[in-house]
């Protein structure tokens, strides 16, 4: 190439080695630029995360402390140094609760209708609705319990059971889904050898199929619980919000993490005049943070159980 | 069967072929009645829907049925003069802008989180990065809101700020920024945050499928990386990333907790995204006025939730379509 006297005519035209070893400069920057952007978005998403965590937890441990989690606010009042969410943490295990026993006979039976005997136009409606019940916005689900029980019980019910139902609604639909996709993942090969044997088929669904993919409906039941606990919207609108234990979910009103959380986060500042000792300006934002960090816990405690059992108690898959 | 028809008159023993066929007929009883608790069960899905869209009708009629003086004369927080509907109109705009805003600023990078997880991360890291954004779903809402409104918005306050500064001749940034910045453009970016994990998702799983052939087919006509996902992988996905992105406005359209905790109301239509006191959505004006309604005032609010139920409504419905009919054409063909 140097001493031929091709040289002009290669300056002028690149050669074919040329072509195929080395790209066009201006696509080989665009090439590097969109990679840079690219790592950059998914580096941009941890911002958020890391952030959120982050302020929960170093602004959730300052008020956390056994004392904390083992009191309730009855008679908590200002800026005092005092306080604590036991019966918010009961009002969400035992609304919880009530939703979970309500959704898993609901949501299981429904996905072994769908995967064992569904045929036809309903089988194809319950598929449709299921997903469009995914997307209810969980305020109407709230409305629509308020309005259920508004229809028996007269106008401004407040109960934990009502909270309960409006949680159902937004979990069954999770429920089916995640049963649904284990049911499926069962191999026909199983259910025919137990035919083969003359099991009939219900008794083929409770001892061969719910057997098999009972580890994966459990991590689906566990991250749809992880789900709901922390929905506040229609908890606020028809739980209520209270300052003390109610264990009764049939009678009165019930406080939950999460209205906690945004309660004490509405009540603001607290004005403290210069000379009050223990008047803590914001102990109400405190308490919320504090609130915030043993909720986040709760649902990643749930997640992680959740896949932990999905990961160990997964079917073997021998062949 | 022929033994049993031979001895007609001895009683039924509990063994043999006869007590087989008998348990059998209790078996199927068993059996009849398994199947009807599922089905009852997949009907009581359908019943719940259809009680929900009820409920809320039934609820609504006093408000949609008293004439517009009476409305807002028993109602303190419906102005004089104003119809349900002229009430329900800023608030149904409030929740599209908060919403439309949210989908703006989360759609492209979602892509970009999806792209680098399914062809620019090693393959090793691919699952356990996925697994990561989805931490970001795991987390409440009020837990978005409380980081949103104490911790997020004070941080923004600059950037809003320059931005009305420089950009204050665009009408959408009209100086000047509110302070404390508890406006729609503040919810915008959690809202954003929040549906970022279920767009991602989606988009994830559709850019996994793109046919290999392609891709390998770019790359072998020399395409670079980028070029090979911009030819290959990005129009392949493309109806599946429509479809993820009206997931994730159904989503942000039904956020009560970090609107109602960061935004502060108002019931216009105005397009000032930096000023506060102009918006309001449906969700978060239901939190807000609920627990101090009187019936009429519940009959009104749960009108407005009716409007917000057919909204996101038609806009899951029209996702799923969307992903249906792109199952039909999905594969290598």
């Amino acid at each position: 190439m140097t001493t031929t006297p091709t040289q002009p005519r290669a300056a002028r035209r690149p050669t074919t080695r040329d072509l195929l070893t080395r790209a066009d400069p201006r696509r080989r920057w665009t090439d590097r630029i969109m990679h840079v952007v690219i790592t950059s978005a998914f580096l941009v998403a941890l911002v958020p995360l890391v952030s959120v965590i982050w302020t929960v937890v170093s602004n959730g441990v300052v008020r956390m402390s056994p004392y904390f989690l083992s009191v309730s606010m009855r008679g908590v009042y200002g800026g005092i140094d005092a306080g604590g969410i036991y019966h918010a943490i009961l009002g969400t295990l035992l609304i919880t609760g009530l939703a979970t026993l309500i959704s898993v006979p609901v949501g299981l039976m429904t996905a072994i209708y769908l995967v064992e005997y569904g045929r036809g136009p309903l089988a194809r409606a319950v598929t449709f609705f299921v997903d469009v019940m995914t997307g209810i916005p969980s305020i109407v689900a709230g409305l629509f319990a308020y309005s259920l029980f508004a229809l028996f019980l007269g106008p401004g019910v407040r109960l934990g059971a009502v909270g309960s139902v409006a949680l159902s609604v937004l979990m069954i639909p999770v429920v089916v889904r995640s049963s649904e996709e284990m049911l499926r993942l069962v191999p026909n090969e199983l259910r025919e050898a137990s035919y083969a044997l003359g099991v009939p088929k219900w008794l083929t669904i409770i001892k061969v199929v719910l057997r098999t993919s009972v580890a994966g409906i459990i991590t689906g039941v566990m991250l749809s619980v992880a789900r709901v606990i922390g929905e506040t919207a229609p908890l606020l609108i028809v739980a209520g919000v209270i300052d003390s234990i109610n264990t009764n979910l049939f009678e009165g009103r019930m406080m939950t993490l999460p209205v906690y959380v945004f309660r004490q986060y509405s009540q603001g500042l607290v004005p403290c005049s210069p000379e009050a000792v223990d008047c803590i300006a914001t102990i109400n934002y405190d308490r919320a943070w504090g609130a915030a960090l043993a909720l986040i816990v709760i649902v990643m405690l749930l997640n992680l159980v959740a896949r932990l059992i999905a990961r160990y108690f997964a079917p073997k898959t021998g062949h | 069967m022929s033994s049993t028809d031979q001895q007609p008159a001895r009683p039924a023993p509990p063994t043999g072929l006869r007590g087989l066929v008998e348990r059998r007929t209790s078996r199927d009883l068993a059996g009849r009645l398994f199947s009807a608790t599922a089905t009852g069960a997949g009907a009581l899905i359908l019943v719940t829907l259809a009680a929900v869209a009820v409920f809320l009708v039934v609820r609504a009629w006093p408000a949609m049925t008293t004439p517009a003086e009476e409305l807002a004369d028993a109602i303190s927080w419906i102005p004089e003069g104003s119809t349900l509907l002229g009430y329900v109109g800023p608030l149904v705009f409030g929740t599209l802008l908060a919403a439309v805003l949210a989908l703006a600023l989360a759609v492209p990078v979602a892509t970009g989180i999806a792209l680098f997880i399914s062809h620019y991360a090693p393959r090793r890291l691919a699952s356990p990065l996925g697994y990561v954004v989805d931490l970001l779903a795991a987390i409440p809402s009020v837990i978005y809101g409380l980081w949103g409104g104490l911790w997020l918005a004070p941080r923004l306050l600059p950037a809003w700020q320059w931005l009305a500064d420089n950009l204050g001749f665009i009408p959408l940034f009209r100086e000047p920024a509110s302070t404390p910045p508890r406006v729609i453009m503040t919810v915008g970016v959690v809202l954003a945050v929040m549906i970022l994990p279920i767009i991602t998702a989606v988009a994830r799983e559709v850019f996994l499928q793109t046919p290999r052939l392609h891709e390998e087919a770019a790359l072998a006509l020399g395409a670079t990386r980028w070029e090979m996902v911009r030819m290959a992988v990005i129009p392949f996905g493309r109806s599946g990333l429509i479809s993820a992105a009206m997931l994730g406005l159904g989503r942000a359209l039904g956020e009560t907790m970090a609107v109602f905790m960061i935004l502060s109301p108002g019931f216009t239509y105005s397009f000032e995204l930096l000023q506060a006191g102009q918006h309001q959505t449906i969700a978060a004006n239901i939190a807000n006025q609920f627990a101090e309604a009187n019936p009429l005032g519940v009959s009104a609010l749960i009108a407005t939730g009716l409007a917000l139920f057919v909204i996101t409504l038609a806009v899951n419905t029209a996702a799923r379509w969307v992903v249906a009919r792109r199952k039909d054409f999905s594969g290598a063909n």
